[in-house]
């Protein structure tokens, strides 16, 4: 019996993230038909499929923005299904959007800081008052946001000014950093390359190889891309969603492999030889 | 000039009043994007419990702060009970709501409270007035400009230096992702809502003592629109402008345009005003234009 809990206690502390069985539909139209998923604690996992697959659904659901009609999610072991958004990123789950969603009249740094705002305890009489504890704290936050952020993704030299006169690019680097600041477990990237050019691209991989594997991130990382050769040379494990169905979950190797993965989805030969 | 400089002095201090419901007002529409409809009867309830409790015998600052504490009450109730639901619906639905909610109010004040005028008996300010220099200045006026100018700075304060000052600008600014940032939306507008019946509370508590509380207040805490739509909508700073102003120039228009357009060119006046401003500054004093890459 004591081997039994200790190997499931294992388990957990294994599986980051568990989807089980998940259902969403809206209306009639099954966006997600009965999806379960393990993500394990350190890997990347993508998530990819055609257009209108589900896979934004499916990070909506684990995120909390859906609430799926069935099927549990459990994230460290603790089922988070009924959890409202900003409980789970209490809990330590980040996300960017697939639109970028920015703070446009703010500035970089202050929607940075915004990330943090989970971890900040200081009430309304300390902010008031600015002495002591809430003093030390936004100092020590100050320095997170500087040391590890702001260098992490190279934008010393935007940090002033308002976010939505930015290119894309660098909107979608804030938004990385604003959710690098919740100082995730895990991390949802809904297409961070989609739009970019060839030397973002190479840039934003970077990063993101940088979060997961760098020994004061280890940030495990949920990517839904449609970039076929970044997907391959990231991934730990991919999951190949078409209508709301699992087609396969394995390592980059056996989905580039899979007939039906290739009929599906990699057989477009554009899609997999040119950037949009 | 001397009637000038009164003129301008006592605009000035009714004007702080409106600032201060003003920027109840602000909070919500910085926050929710909501054109809040119903400031006016926010105005008359506050008013009106704080009458009741100062003629129970409450000292009048005990008052005004038990006041505070019901429209805290209130705000959160309100927004749990009418509006929490359409979180995420389209805004005009909740200014429709808010429009609905005015009604609501105005019914309840008068099931309550009655249409007579009521005054604050005996009055709380010495009605002896004061001499400032040259100027002769109502104790009501100046000690009304002072409460508000306090309560006006604990409300900025509390937006610039705390951090939920922030989240309601991230709130603001994209609901969505403020959510996957921890920050709970449904707080953020309870609180907003929260403010803005205290803030129009003490507001028309202050009116309600300058001349007497019947439902007109109500249409005071209207006057707020114009004041606002002059700061620019969105700005905290330009409210407490605008509010000052709209107070200045209808005090103005009182002691000058009476003469020749008897009746309510006081009322009118700051309303010709905001149109006529409109046309040249249509984002207000201090409004964000909005800008936006294509």
């Amino acid at each position: 019996m004591q081997a039994l809990a200790k190997s499931d206690q294992h388990g957990k502390d294994d599986i980051l993230l568990e989807l089980d069985d998940v259902y969403m539909f809206f209306g009639r139209v099954g966006a997600l038909a009965g999806i379960s998923l393990k993500v394990k604690r350190g890997h990347i996992h993508s998530i990819i499929g055609p257009n209108g697959a589900g896979k934004t659904v499916m990070m909506n659901c684990i995120n909390g923005l859906y609430h799926p009609q069935k099927g549990n999610i459990y994230f460290k072991g603790e089922d988070i299904g009924k959890l409202k958004p900003y409980r789970r990123a209490k809990l330590g789950i980040a996300r960017t959007f697939q639109k970028v969603e920015v703070f446009g009249g703010m500035t970089v740094l202050d929607n940075i800081r915004l990330g943090r705002h989970v971890h900040l305890k200081s009430g309304i009489v300390g902010g008031a008052l600015y002495v002591g504890k809430t003093a030390r704290e936004e100092i020590e936050h100050r320095e997170f946001i500087e040391q590890e952020i702001i260098d992490l993704l190279e934008i010393e030299y935007i940090r002033d000014k308002p976010v939505g006169m930015l290119p894309y690019g660098l909107q979608k680097r804030v938004e990385l950093g604003r959710a690098l600041a919740l100082r995730p477990e895990l991390l949802i990237l809904d297409e961070p390359l989609a739009g970019l050019n060839l030397e973002e691209v190479e840039d934003m991989a970077r990063f993101i190889l940088d979060v997961n594997e760098e020994k004061r991130w280890k940030v495990t990382c949920i990517l839904v891309e449609h970039d076929m050769g970044v997907v391959m040379d990231l991934s730990d494990r991919v999951f190949v969603l078409n209508f709301g169905n699992k087609i396969i979950d394995g390592t980059p190797e056996e989905v580039q492999s899979n007939p039906e993965v290739i009929k599906a989805y990699l057989g477009e030969e554009d899609m997999y030889a040119t950037r949009r | 000039m001397e009637l000038f400089l009164m003129t301008v002095t006592t605009g000035i201090m009714v004007g702080g009043i409106y600032a201060l419901i003003a920027l109840g007002w602000v909070l919500i529409y910085k926050c929710s994007g909501v054109l809040n409809l119903a400031m006016g009867e926010l105005t008359l309830i506050g008013a009106y419990v704080s009458l009741s409790f100062y003629s129970a015998g409450v000292p009048f600052l005990l008052a005004l702060l038990f006041s505070l504490v019901i429209g805290f009450i209130l705000g959160i109730l309100t927004e749990r009970i009418f509006l929490d639901k359409l979180i995420g619906e389209p805004v005009l639905t909740v200014i429709m709501v808010t429009v609905g909610l005015s009604f609501f109010f105005k019914g309840c004040v008068e099931l309550v409270w009655g249409t007579d005028t009521r005054v604050f008996s005996p009055p709380v300010f010495p009605l002896k007035p004061i001499q400032l220099g040259p100027l002769i200045i109502g104790q009501v006026y100046l000690w009304s400009f002072v409460a508000a100018i306090i309560l006006l700075c604990i409300f900025v304060c509390f937006f610039k230096y705390t951090r939920w000052g922030l989240a309601m600008q991230a709130t603001a600014d994209d609901e969505m992702a403020a959510l996957s940032l921890g920050i709970s939306a449904r707080f953020v507008y309870a609180i907003a809502w929260a403010i803005a019946f205290m803030a129009a509370g003490v507001g028309g508590t202050l009116l309600g003592n300058i001349n007497g509380l019947n439902i007109s207040v109500g249409y005071m805490g209207l006057l707020v629109l114009p004041a606002v739509v002059l700061g620019g909508l969105n700005s905290v700073p330009g409210a407490i402008v605008g509010g000052i102003v709209i107070g200045v120039l209808q005090n103005l228009s009182g002691a000058y345009l009476d003469q020749f357009f008897p009746g309510g060119v006081k009322e009118i006046a700051p309303f010709a005003f905001m149109a006529v401003f409109l046309l040249f500054k249509p984002y207000g004093l201090w409004g964000w234009e909005r800008i936006e890459r294509v």
